[in-house]
C-alpha cells in the first residue's frame, strides 16, 4: 500500500502519543512518590509486605492459570477443526466468539450471583465454593474475542491443510498431529492469547466485585480507598509487565510472514 | 441407491459437526445460563410468581431511563471518537515498514489496553487528570484550569475520557484485518484507469471498508455500553450508568425485591445488545464479499 502524506502519520503518532503515555506517565510520577516530597519504589514493595495483596495475587495468579489452560484446551482444536473440517462456520464462531466483548460482565455477573444464591444442587454449591471454581469457567467465556482472533491469525499464516496431510499421511495421529505439527507452528498465537488471558484475569473486577471474591484486581481497588499510591502502583505494574511479555513475544516469535501478537494479524 | 447415498451425506455432515460440539456446549453453559438465569429472574417478583412489573419499573422509572440516556450517550460518543481515531491510526501502522519496532510496540499495547478491563486505566487517569493531578497542575501553571472550568474526572465526561482509552486500542484490533485487506492492484487499477487519490477512495477504499469499520464502530459501542470496571474504580460505581444501578439493585442497599429489577435491567441491556448485533452480522456478511 502506499504511504498516506507524511504529515498525516506523525499527526496520529504525535496525537496518539501525548493522549496514551501522558496518563502513564503520571500514574508512574504518582505511583513514586513517597513521604512530602521525595520519590521512591515504597509503594511497589507494598506487594511484599500486604498480606492480603499477596494472597490475592495468588488466586488470581491461580485463576490465570486455570482459564489460560482450559480457554486453550477448548479453543485450539475448535478452530483448527473448523478451518480444516467445517470453513463455513468460520464466521458463525467468529460471531460468537465476539459477543463476550459487547454483554456487558455487570449482567454475567447478575445472572451467577442469582445463581450463587439460589441454585442449590450439588454442581452449583461446588461452582459457587470458590473463586477459582466460580470464575474460571466465566473468564474462560471473556477470553474468548482475543483468543479466537489470535488463533485464527495464527492458523491463516500457515499451510495448515498441506501439514495435516503430510503429517497424516505419514501415519500420524489426529492429537499427534495437533499437539506435535500444528500447535509449534501457531505458538506465538497461543502465546499471545495466554498473555492477554493472564491481562485480562488481572484486570476483571466487576464480576468478581459482585460475586464477593477477593481477586487481585478487586483488592486493588479496595486498597484504593486508603492509599491510591498502592493501587496505581500496583496495577500499573501489572499492565506495564503483561504489555512487555508481549513486546518480547512479538520480537521472539518473529519468525514467519505475519506478526500475530495481540490479536493482530 | 441415490437416496441412499443422500442419507449417507447429510449423516456424514452431522458428524462432522461433532467436532464443535464441546465449544458450543461450554458457551451454552457458562454464557447461556448466566443470560437465561437474568432473562428468567426479570419476569419474576421476589415470591417467583411471573410478573411484569420489573421490566415497566426498569423501563419507567426516571433513575433508570436517565441512567439508559447517560449510557447510550456515552457510548455513541466513545464509540464514535474511538472509532475516527482508531481507524486513522490503524492505517498509519499498517503503512508503515511490516516487523518494524513501532507496528509491534501499536499491536502489542493495543491488544494489553484494550483488554485490560480499565483498573488501572482508570487509575492512570486520576494521576493524571485528577484534581491534583499531574496533567492538570501542569495545565493550571499553563493558564488553564480545568476543575474552574467545571471538569471533573469522576463525572461522566471523564470517565468516557477514560473510555477511549481502551476503545481506540480496541479499533486498530479490529479494522486493522480489514486494511490489510485492500489490495494495492486495486489502486493501481484506479489509477491506470485515470483515478485520482481521492477517486480511488471514493470509489473504491471507502466502499470496501465502510462495512467492516461500521460494524467494528457497533462492537465499540456496544464495548462501551457494556463497560463497568473503569466506571466502579474511578468513583466506586456511583454514577448514573445502567450498570451501576444494576449493581446498586443487587447489593440490596435499595429495597427489598429490588434484585429482580436489576435483573431486568440486565434484559434491557441484552436486548439493546442484541438488536446490535443483528446490524453487525449483516454489516460482517457485507464485509467478506471483498475482504476475506
Amino acid at each position: 500500500m502506499r504511504r498516506p502524506p507524511r504529515v498525516w502519520r506523525w499527526a496520529i503518532f504525535a496525537l496518539a502519543a501525548v493522549y496514551f503515555l501522558v496518563p502513564l506517565g503520571a500514574a508512574a510520577e504518582f505511583s513514586l512518590r513517597q513521604g512530602e516530597s521525595g520519590y521512591g519504589a515504597a509503594n511497589y514493595l507494598e506487594i511484599a509486605r500486604d498480606p492480603a495483596l499477596r494472597d490475592a495475587l495468588t488466586s488470581s495468579l491461580r485463576i490465570a492459570f486455570a482459564t489460560i489452560v482450559i480457554t486453550l484446551a477448548l479453543m485450539v482444536p475448535t478452530v483448527v477443526y473448523v478451518r480444516l473440517r467445517l470453513p463455513r462456520l468460520g464466521l458463525l464462531l467468529e460471531g460468537v466468539t465476539v459477543l463476550p466483548i459487547v454483554i456487558p460482565p455487570v449482567v454475567m455477573a447478575a445472572g451467577m450471583a442469582f445463581m450463587q444464591a439460589n441454585f442449590t444442587d450439588a454442581t452449583s454449591q461446588w461452582l459457587f465454593s470458590s473463586p477459582l471454581t466460580a470464575l474460571t469457567p466465566f473468564y474462560v467465556i471473556l477470553a474468548l474475542p482475543f483468543t479466537y482472533r489470535s488463533l485464527d491469525a495464527g492458523l491463516r499464516a500457515i499451510d495448515l491443510q498441506t501439514l495435516v496431510e503430510a503429517a497424516r499421511n505419514l501415519g500420524a495421529g489426529w492429537w499427534t498431529v495437533l499437539g506435535r505439527v500444528i500447535l509449534p507452528n501457531i505458538r506465538t498465537a497461543v502465546l499471545g492469547a495466554a498473555f492477554l488471558t493472564l491481562a485480562l484475569v488481572l484486570g476483571e473486577v466487576v464480576i468478581a466485585r459482585i460475586l464477593l471474591y477477593v481477586t487481585f484486581p478487586v483488592q486493588v481497588v479496595e486498597t484504593g480507598q486508603t492509599s491510591a499510591g498502592v493501587s496505581v502502583a500496583l496495577s500499573l505494574a501489572s499492565l506495564v509487565l503483561t504489555w512487555v511479555l508481549l513486546l518480547v513475544l512479538s520480537f521472539a516469535g518473529g519468525r514467519g510472514r505475519r506478526r500475530l501478537v495481540g490479536g493482530i494479524a | 441407491m441415490a437416496r441412499s447415498r443422500r442419507v449417507g451425506g447429510a449423516l456424514r455432515r452431522a458428524a462432522s459437526l461433532a467436532g464443535v460440539v464441546p465449544f458450543v456446549l461450554y458457551v451454552a453453559v457458562f454464557l447461556g445460563i448466566p443470560l437465561a438465569t437474568v432473562v428468567a429472574g426479570a419476569f419474576r417478583d421476589g415470591a417467583g410468581r411471573f410478573t411484569l412489573g420489573n421490566v415497566r419499573a426498569s423501563l419507567t422509572s426516571p433513575q433508570y431511563t436517565d441512567a439508559f440516556g447517560q449510557s447510550l450517550l456515552l457510548a455513541a460518543w466513545t464509540s464514535v471518537v474511538g472509532a475516527v481515531f482508531g481507524v486513522w491510526l490503524a492505517y498509519a501502522v499498517v503503512t508503515a515498514r511490516e516487523g518494524g519496532v513501532l507496528r509491534r510496540v501499536v499491536s502489542t499495547a493495543s491488544g494489553v489496553l484494550a483488554y485490560f478491563g480499565g483498573v488501572p486505566l482508570a487509575f492512570a487517569f486520576i494521576a493524571a487528570l485528577g484534581q491534583t493531578g499531574l496533567t492538570t497542575r501542569w495545565l493550571q501553571s499553563a493558564g488553564v484550569d480545568l476543575y474552574a472550568a467545571g471538569f471533573r474526572i469522576d463525572s461522566i465526561t471523564g470517565i468516557g475520557l477514560a473510555y477511549v482509552y481502551f476503545q481506540i486500542p480496541l479499533m486498530v484490533i479490529l479494522v486493522t484485518p480489514a486494511l490489510e485487506g485492500l489490495r494495492p492492484q486495486w489502486r493501481e487499477a484506479a489509477q491506470n484507469l485515470g483515478a485520482s487519490a481521492w477517486g480511488y477512495w471514493r470509489h473504491v477504499g471507502i466502499p470496501v471498508l465502510a462495512p467492516a469499520v461500521l460494524g467494528a464502530t457497533l462492537l465499540l459501542f456496544g464495548n462501551a455500553f457494556a463497560a463497568y470496571a473503569t466506571a466502579l474504580a474511578l468513583v466506586n460505581g456511583t454514577i448514573p450508568l445502567v450498570p451501576s444501578q444494576i449493581q446498586a439493585a443487587l447489593g440490596g442497599n435499595v429495597l427489598v425485591g429490588q434484585e429482580n429489577v436489576g435483573l431486568a435491567l440486565g434484559l434491557d441491556m441484552v436486548v439493546v445488545i442484541a438488536a446490535l448485533m443483528v446490524g453487525y452480522a449483516l454489516l460482517q456478511r457485507r464485509a467478506t464479499r471483498w475482504l476475506t
